[in-house]
């Protein structure tokens, strides 16, 4: 079973949590790109490292399932990257962007 | 904690002394890990036969084109793509993975480790289920209106998205589904062999007294759960593409086919890997046993298989070089592949220094073993010219490709798989093979291995493309040198074929027949070899306790070359 | 086979039960297949790929409520998890099924957006945007589904006293689902950006 440790308060943590999601729902409304990207998506990650740390007891958990979990994300990171720098290149010297200017379809593919 | 162990262990025997277990407990439903094991092994010789006789068939078909193959039929276009196809899906899906990784991971875990069992029996039962279901379901698509599937083993989109491309409309989503059920068993068994090495290791075993070979299934194991989830992903979607009308994959409704191609190459790299460490792992167990000598630098192995498992996942481009990947990303992905030969070549290099000066005995594992080492330096040294990409440009798709990588899969699947099956042999059924037999059988497959795929090399260099069914439309590669060369391979491998049956009448002969087994008749240090042949249920009547890393062989001082593990320091 | 399994089962050389450390593992395994799917929207959105305006046609109020709804769930299964620590089996019995109820809701507003798109002319063949909508938030669905069902499972075993670990370990599974939607609402239900 678990080690005895002290356990948070999940309650407290829940609350913070739903505070966080009305910014984040609310950021957006304001219709400024960096507000969207800041409120949405880095209290997506915060609310992600409140939820995993406090109710997943990450923060209590033995140090190589933090190892793991970085791992998992530094190779998405890998794919992600990896991956981009090829399918964000949508113009080249020897073919058309089909897709783009529509031709697809006429040019059978 | 190891009273109560002790205290379960006698539970657990006394609760099984009075429980006669029905035929379909003990081996149908059973949730022992060795029947388990053997569950896979057999599932993957089957499937193995099927792969074979595949390429058989398309082999025959390019050697005399258009002409009826003895014991299939007639080879259009369509049934030759079906057929390379399969054979590749086959050969790695339900061969190499399931016989390396699932049997002997399974069968020899929890008895390398000193343990009773997988952690999750259950578990296990079921992952075995699901792949017996993803091969029938593989099976099954061979028989469908259409036919099986016929998009390459890396199925392509849109050719594998579009029925009306590819022709085999219930065959695509049938192989499709075949993979997804055999990667999801894969995963739930990796989670099982992960979760026992890491916490159910005998008390002393540390982290470097694992014997190589679980190090290297764990990796592997790691690796695939690792590089087989965005194809995942890419599987659903695809298969939404193919049933549902999505387009994801399929330019004209604004999907990117090249998205596929990194999905399936960010695992497809990493799993020649999966495959491989298993294989290093099966012949650095064999090469020390039979050199009675200590193996040649342990962690440096361990280290670089980590460096290979890591370096692996930023190698995968170099799939796609002619694929319109803009130049200057190949360049970092010919560094990468380049560089990942290094800590590859550093293992073959432990090994061959671990035979130097040893006490080399010549049976038949350990032939084996040397097999592998020389044809995978061919196969491994070939890919180095592949991996630069201005040589790709001329060798891609063509059959110098075919040929480096079955210089590398061959060894790492077939010889491996024998290696391991004749080195164990004795442990798993109690009884000796017919040391003559194996002889015959190594050297009656070893040579027309050779015989069929070295020639590849020059057919290759010559321009023959791959996946072409018939070349007499080609007029420069029509002519009769070409055409005897393509001969002269498939003569090979029909003999390869045939030697199978010597392999196939010793094993069972020997299963029934065999001179009984002595305990450790190959002397080796491993906790596997101290329980009776074959192991009992429950493994060990007492859980052991190690004292030592398993490679003590020649010691000075003892008058025995060898010192298990488990035996106490004045033993 | 004994009800305990094999005694491997129970050992804990890395410190860690063997249960928790093999829900790890599929989390991890996990992560790959719904991060992959995710950096794959992320790849065609950021390709200006046609459709992905169509993000300001999903109900961002629908989509908040159930993130809503999941962090309540999340917090009543870790509360399922103290209780039974403590050996309170029947708060942590009434604490899963409430979490269970949370996932019900869930689907059903879920239900609610999915038929009023289909109704409204928009399937997954829509444009790629559509595909990724249905596809991700579906197989996200699944694994509610299957989280619900394996809680019941548990629950049922946790009033008899048995396998009291196995609600922290369902409570793992039951977080990842919902930090999965953590990303999934940003992404699909917020445009401009």
């Amino acid at each position: 079973m678990s080690e005895a440790h002290a356990h948070p308060n999940y309650i407290k943590i829940w609350f913070w949590l739903l505070i966080l999601l009305a910014i984040s729902v609310a950021g957006p409304m304001l219709e400024i790109p960096w507000v969207t990207v800041v409120t949405a998506f880095g209290i997506a990650a915060v609310k992600t490292f409140m939820v995993a740390a406090k109710f997943m007891h990450l923060q209590f958990e033995k140090k190589i399932i933090w190892y793991l979990l970085i791992i998992c994300v530094t190779f998405l990171g890998v794919f992600y990257f990896g991956v981009a720098a090829d399918i964000m290149n949508s113009s080249g010297q020897q073919w058309k962007d089909c897709i783009a200017d529509n031709t697809c379809i006429e040019q059978r593919l | 904690m190891g009273q109560q162990a002790e205290a379960i262990l006698h539970e657990t025997e006394a609760h099984d002394a009075h429980h006669e277990m029905s035929f379909w407990d003990k081996y149908i439903f059973s949730v022992d890990h060795k029947i388990i094991g053997f569950q896979y092994m057999f599932t993957g010789l089957i499937m193995a036969a099927i792969g074979g006789y595949f390429a058989y068939a398309f082999r025959m078909q390019l050697a005399w084109p258009g002409e009826e193959v003895p014991f299939y039929g007639l080879v259009d276009a369509a049934k030759y793509n079906m057929l390379v196809t399969n054979h590749g899906t086959i050969m790695i899906f339900w061969v190499a993975m399931p016989v390396l990784i699932a049997a002997f991971g399974n069968w020899l875990i929890p008895l390398m480790i000193g343990c009773d069992d997988m952690v999750f029996p259950r578990l296990n039962r079921l992952s075995y289920q699901i792949f017996l279901v993803s091969a029938l379901v593989l099976i099954l698509s061979f028989f469908v209106t259409g036919g099986g599937f016929g998009g390459a083993w890396t199925s392509y989109p849109p050719l594998s998205a579009v029925a009306a491309y590819n022709l085999t409309n219930w065959g695509a989503s049938l192989w499709l589904l075949a993979v997804f059920l055999e990667i999801v068993a894969f995963l739930l068994g990796g989670i099982n062999f992960v979760t026992t090495t890491m916490n159910a290791r005998a008390p002393g075993m540390g982290m470097m007294d694992i014997p190589i070979v679980v190090w290297m299934i764990n990796i592997a194991v790691i690796l695939f759960m690792a590089s087989v989830g965005p194809l995942v992903a890419g599987a659903v979607m695809l298969f939404f593409d193919q049933r549902l009308g999505t387009s994801f994959f399929i330019p004209s409704g604004g999907g990117d086919p090249l998205l596929w191609e990194h999905l399936f190459w960010f695992f497809g790299h990493p799993e020649v890997y999966v495959v491989l460490l298993p294989t290093m792992g099966i012949v650095a167990e064999i090469i020390t046993v039979f050199s009675r000598k200590k193996l040649f630098g342990y962690r440096t192995i361990l280290y670089t298989a980590f460096g290979t498992g890591g370096l692996s996942f930023i190698v995968w481009a170099h799939h796609q070089f002619v694929a319109g990947i803009d130049p200057r990303m190949a360049n970092v992905f010919v560094v990468t592949t380049i560089l990942i030969s290094i800590p590859i070549a550093e293992m073959l290099f432990s090994f061959i220094a671990t035979l130097y000066g040893g006490s080399i005995e010549f049976s038949t594992p350990m032939l084996w073993a040397l097999g592998f080492l020389v044809s995978f330096l061919i196969g491994g040294v070939t890919g180095i010219y592949l991996g630069a990409s201005a040589l790709d440009v001329y060798f891609h798709d063509s059959y110098f490709v075919i040929a480096h990588f079955h210089y590398t899969f061959f060894p790492i699947t077939i010889i491996g798989m024998f290696a391991a099956i004749t080195y164990w042999f004795p442990k798993m059924f109690g009884r000796m093979m017919d040391e003559t037999l194996n002889k015959i059988h190594f050297w009656g497959t070893f040579i027309p291995f050779n015989g069929l795929f070295l020639p590849l090399f020059l057919v290759g260099m010559a321009g023959q493309h791959r996946r072409i069914a018939d070349f007499t439309q080609y007029p420069d590669l029509a002519s009769p040198d070409l055409q005897s060369i393509r001969i002269f391979a498939t003569v090979s491998l029909v003999i390869l074929l045939l030697f199978q049956f010597v392999f196939i009448y010793n094993f069972f002969n020997s299963m029934f027949k065999g001179k009984k087994a002595p305990l450790n008749p190959w002397k080796a240090n491993t906790l596997e070899w101290t329980v009776s042949s074959p192991p009992p249920h429950g493994n060990f009547a007492e859980l052991p306790t190690i004292y030592r890393g398993p490679y003590e062989y020649s010691v000075p001082g003892r008058e025995e070359d060898y010192w298990p593990q488990h035996l106490a320091p004045n033993q | 086979m004994s009800l305990q399994g094999p005694i491997a089962t129970h050992r804990m050389r890395t410190g860690i039960p063997t249960g928790r450390l093999a829900v790890w593992w599929v989390l991890a395994s996990e992560i790959f297949i719904f991060g992959g799917l995710i950096m794959c929207f992320l790849l065609f959105k950021f390709n200006n790929a046609p459709g992905f305006e169509d993000a300001d046609m999903t109900s961002t109020a629908a989509g908040a409520f159930n993130t809503f709804v999941l962090l309540t769930s999340s917090l009543s299964i870790v509360l399922a998890h103290a209780a039974a620590e403590k050996g309170d089996i029947q708060a942590s019995f009434r604490y899963i099924w409430f979490t269970i109820g949370g996932g019900l809701v869930f689907l059903l507003v879920k239900t609610y957006e999915y038929s009023s798109k289909i109704y409204g002319g928009i399937t997954l063949t829509e444009n790629v945007f559509w595909s990724f909508y249905f596809t991700a938030t579906g197989l996200h669905a699944l694994h509610v589904i299957g989280g619900m069902v394996i809680m019941g499972m548990i629950s049922f075993d946790v009033r008899k006293n048995h396998n009291l670990q196995r609600v922290e370990l369902i409570g793992l599974y039951w977080h990842f689902v919902d930090i999965v939607w953590i990303f999934l609402f940003p992404i699909l239900y917020i445009a401009n950006f």
